[in-house]
């Protein structure tokens, strides 16, 4: 109880018990010393000349940087359009894959409890590495190119809408659901109907939002050589042409202030 | 034509929901299911067409044993047996059109059905149906922009289209208010006695189930307490299957009220009843 | 005929989702020109497919046996690495974030801070992690400090955004309930605020602990610290071995993380 009882006899009262506040500052202690000790190794790992530094190379970053070199912008129009390609057709793909993978990974859904569980490790495998290691592995194999990029974004958004959208068929409303089974329909007749509107919604809010964020990461799969905008930016970098570089950031920002944009209103739309 | 015999059902959790029901319904009765919440009213209903699967016991409609079938088998077996939902179980987001339809679903394939190319003589008797319960001008409304008593009425809509011999109806009425639920009482009713369609309905409300049904059963915690006609229906077997309650005073509080609230005329039983308070 | 006599006829078809079949035309026609047009853009080289094929078996294969040990060196302290920049990186983003969200909430904070507070949270959201790393590799050196302020300067974004939303759209009626009892700002702040977008802080917190700690194993890539060299350098020698046993590793940190995160945000509620 937070109500006690001084030596005076006159009732205290304090927010948490005794023991409660101690367990809260030890707490709060073991935070701090692991926080200290993995800042002492981030400065062990650090080149602190390099550091002090930082002012006066950002600054001189920032003066290479302007003006932009706006004439390079001509040659940027192809690869951009590569980038919305790869991000779209990526989307397509991986939202494609991920429509069946949620079906058998909802409790509601799935055929059969083994099936479920290698459709979660498919969502958790999916969802834990990220698209520029899916691009480097697919250009390892593929080549470097559009299409590793494409298929790098279709597997990182598996793994998302995937998730997203077996939390949504797991919570749609079962009474629907019994009522079209009551009539003798089939399995697939019941997941059409009675399943499929009532997630369709957020199936189509997850997509466009996932859109939106595959946009963002098909700007730099060109770093590892898939394709898109990317590409152009390396070699930019690669060259220490930094006003070129500024021209391309400007551009991908654009591009991505559009893309949330457009997502924000089709997802208003759509609820 | 329906036979349960010694039928059986407990939960996982160990709960027994019903215990060695034998029932008989013969063809074009309509039987009133009564008793408290969680008697295994829903249970046994659901048991029949195997919603719910039951523990023990042998279900029989007409020739076929029910609680052995699966697979394609138990579709064949459900199109037989509409069932009718409390809270009308309607997919929201579809027209009142497709949910009529969907009730066909056991006699089409999935591509038809994924397409909606149903075939010309089940989007005529949809239609019709839907003229028969009101709602013609409904047809490509979603079914979310109903009232409750609409709602109803596609849910009826959708049972018939089945062409069911058995109509299992789980609380027709919970969710609508005194009028509404007479009107609906009155087209089951109706439907039942067109068709010849035998018919199990659940029911909190006994002066309803007394009006409307041609024989009551009194379910309390899994087995039944009371089977017989409408009439038979007194003070006594209502504290059998509901437990102690001054029935009587109930009646003339709440027959003012409730008689006020309906357009149709007072039931015929000399005892009236409004026991709807077990929701 | 009107759609309810086609329906007595048995000739029904289901609505349209669009009306217009002017527009809904329209919008096909342009899907299938852009679906022509976006998948023209892909050349494959189908030489370099069928040489890569026999790889992507061999890293398939990589997973039943994955190689933990004889790069066990290298990837130890990269995820070590890794899991400190995460760590200090979360920490200081949500501490860095609080404020700027309090600014970037319209309801409590004055224009000129609004539009600041707004305009960081955008730069800080439209560039992908890696680009912000090359910048700060770039004026901070090669090593896992570029890695953490990226880390933490995505975190900011990110948080901020929607710890802003949340007090847009909190109880007004309890802040109201405070200042009336007299309380000055930064005590309604701690009386009315807090306690209600607290909870949900803690849940964020942890999910963009889980966040950093994935986009911590690419930023390697361009030399911002991390298990993302390691990995990067494996892939390009081709040794999938050693590669499966980090993403194993990768999975297996994700995973332990997202289950203590619902544990506590469970006890934190």
């Amino acid at each position: 109880m937070p109500v006690s009882t001084t030596p005076q006899g006159t009732p205290t009262w304090r927010l948490r018990t005794t023991r409660a506040q101690w367990l809260g500052y030890l707490a709060w202690l073991a935070g701090a010393c692991l926080f200290l000790l993995c800042w002492k190794l981030i400065s062990d790992n650090t080149m602190w000349v390099f550091v002090e530094d930082a002012g006066r190379q950002g600054s001189d970053l920032i003066s290479r940087m302007l003006p932009p070199r706006w004439e390079v912008a001509h040659r940027l129009w192809q690869p951009m359009w590569d980038t919305l390609n790869i991000a779209t057709l990526g989307t397509l793909l991986g939202i494609a894959m991920a429509f069946p993978v949620a079906f058998l990974a909802a409790r509601n859904t799935t055929p059969h409890p083994l099936l479920r569980s290698a459709a979660l490790v498919v969502i958790v495998s999916s969802r834990s590495i990220n698209s520029l290691i899916w691009a480097m592995l697919l250009v390892t194999i593929l080549g470097p190119g559009v299409l590793a990029g494409i298929i790098a974004i279709a597997l990182r958004s598996i793994g998302f809408v995937g998730k997203l959208l077996y939390e949504a068929i797991e919570e749609i409303h079962p009474t629907p659901v019994e009522a079209i089974s009551a009539t003798g329909a089939g399995r697939l007749q019941v997941m059409s109907y009675g399943v499929l509107p009532q997630v369709m919604p957020a199936f189509a809010g997850i997509s466009v939002y996932r859109w939106d964020i595959n946009i963002r990461e098909s700007t730099v799969l060109g770093l590892v050589g898939a394709g898109g905008i990317g590409l152009q930016l390396n070699a930019a970098i690669n060259s220490l042409a930094w006003n070129q570089v500024s021209v391309i950031f400007v551009m991908i920002f654009a591009t991505v202030l559009a893309s949330e944009w457009i997502s924000a209103r089709v997802r208003h739309a759509i609820i | 034509m329906l036979t349960l015999s010694q039928v059986n059902k407990r939960y996982p959790t160990g709960d027994r929901a019903l215990t060695d029901i034998d029932l008989t319904l013969p063809r074009g009765q309509v039987m009133a299911l009564i008793g408290p919440s969680g008697a295994g009213k829903s249970t046994l209903i659901r048991c029949v067409n195997r919603l719910v699967e039951p523990t023990s016991g042998s279900i029989r409609l007409e020739e076929t044993e029910l609680t052995r079938l699966s697979g394609n088998a138990l579709r064949r077996a459900r199109r037989a047996m509409a069932m009718i939902f409390q809270e009308y179980a309607l997919v929201d987001r579809l027209t009142v059109m497709e949910n009529v339809l969907s009730g066909r679903l056991g006699y089409v394939g999935f591509w038809r059905s994924f397409l909606r190319r149903y075939p010309a003589d089940d989007i005529a008797e949809a239609f019709r149906l839907l003229e028969r319960v009101g709602l013609p001008h409904a047809m490509d409304k979603r079914a979310d922009a109903l009232s409750g008593g609409q709602r109803q009425r596609v849910g009826i809509a959708r049972a018939l289209i089945q062409r069911p011999r058995l109509l299992l109806v789980d609380e027709p009425t919970a969710s609508l208010d005194p009028k509404t639920s007479r009107q609906i009482m009155r087209l089951i009713r109706e439907l039942c006695a067109e068709r010849e369609l035998a018919a199990i309905i659940n029911i909190h409300d006994v002066a309803l189930a007394q009006q409307f049904a041609d024989r009551i059963v009194g379910l309390r915690a899994g087995e039944i307490v009371f089977d017989g006609k409408p009439g038979e229906l007194d003070a006594e077997t209502l504290t059998t299957i509901y437990g102690e309650e001054e029935w009587d005073t109930r009646v003339q509080e709440e027959e003012a009220p409730s008689a006020a609230a309906s357009a149709a005329p007072a039931p015929a039983t000399p005892l009236t009843l409004a026991t709807g308070g077990a929701r | 005929m009107s759609r309810q006599a086609l329906a007595q006829a048995g000739r029904w078809r289901r609505l349209p989702l669009i009306e217009t079949p002017r527009l809904r035309w329209g919008l096909a026609a342009g899907l299938a020109v852009y679906l022509v047009l976006a998948l023209s853009t892909i050349d494959v080289n189908w030489a370099r497919v069928a040489e890569g094929a026999s790889r992507g078996l061999n890293f398939l294969a990589a997973f039943t046996q994955p190689d933990f040990v004889s790069r066990r060196g290298d990837i130890l302290d990269g995820i070590l690495e890794s899991l400190t920049m995460t760590l200090t990186s979360t920490v200081i983003g949500v501490a860095l974030a609080v404020p700027v969200g309090l600014g970037a909430a319209r309801n409590i904070a004055p224009w000129p801070i609004y539009y600041l507070c707004r305009g960081i949270i955008t730069v800080s959201r439209t560039f992908q992690e890696i680009i912000i790393a090359i910048l700060f590799v770039v004026m901070f050196g090669f090593g896992p400090l570029a890695g953490m302020i990226t880390l933490a300067f995505a975190t900011i974004g990110f948080m901020a955004k929607l710890l802003a939303e949340d007090i847009e759209d909190l109880d007004w009626r309890q802040v109201e309930a405070v200042r009336a009892t007299g309380a000055s700002w930064w005590q309604t702040m701690n009386h009315a605020v807090q306690p209600q977008v607290m909870p949900r802080l803690i849940g964020l917190s942890m999910y963009r602990l889980d966040i950093n700690f994935r986009e911590s194993a690419v930023i390697g890539i361009v030399g911002a610290g991390g298990i993302g060299a390691t990995l990067n350098t494996s892939i390009s020698r081709y040794e999938y071995d050693t590669a499966a046993a980090i993403l194993l590793i990768i999975i297996a940190i994700v995973l332990l993380c997202e289950y203590s995160s619902s544990h506590i945000r469970r006890w934190t509620q």
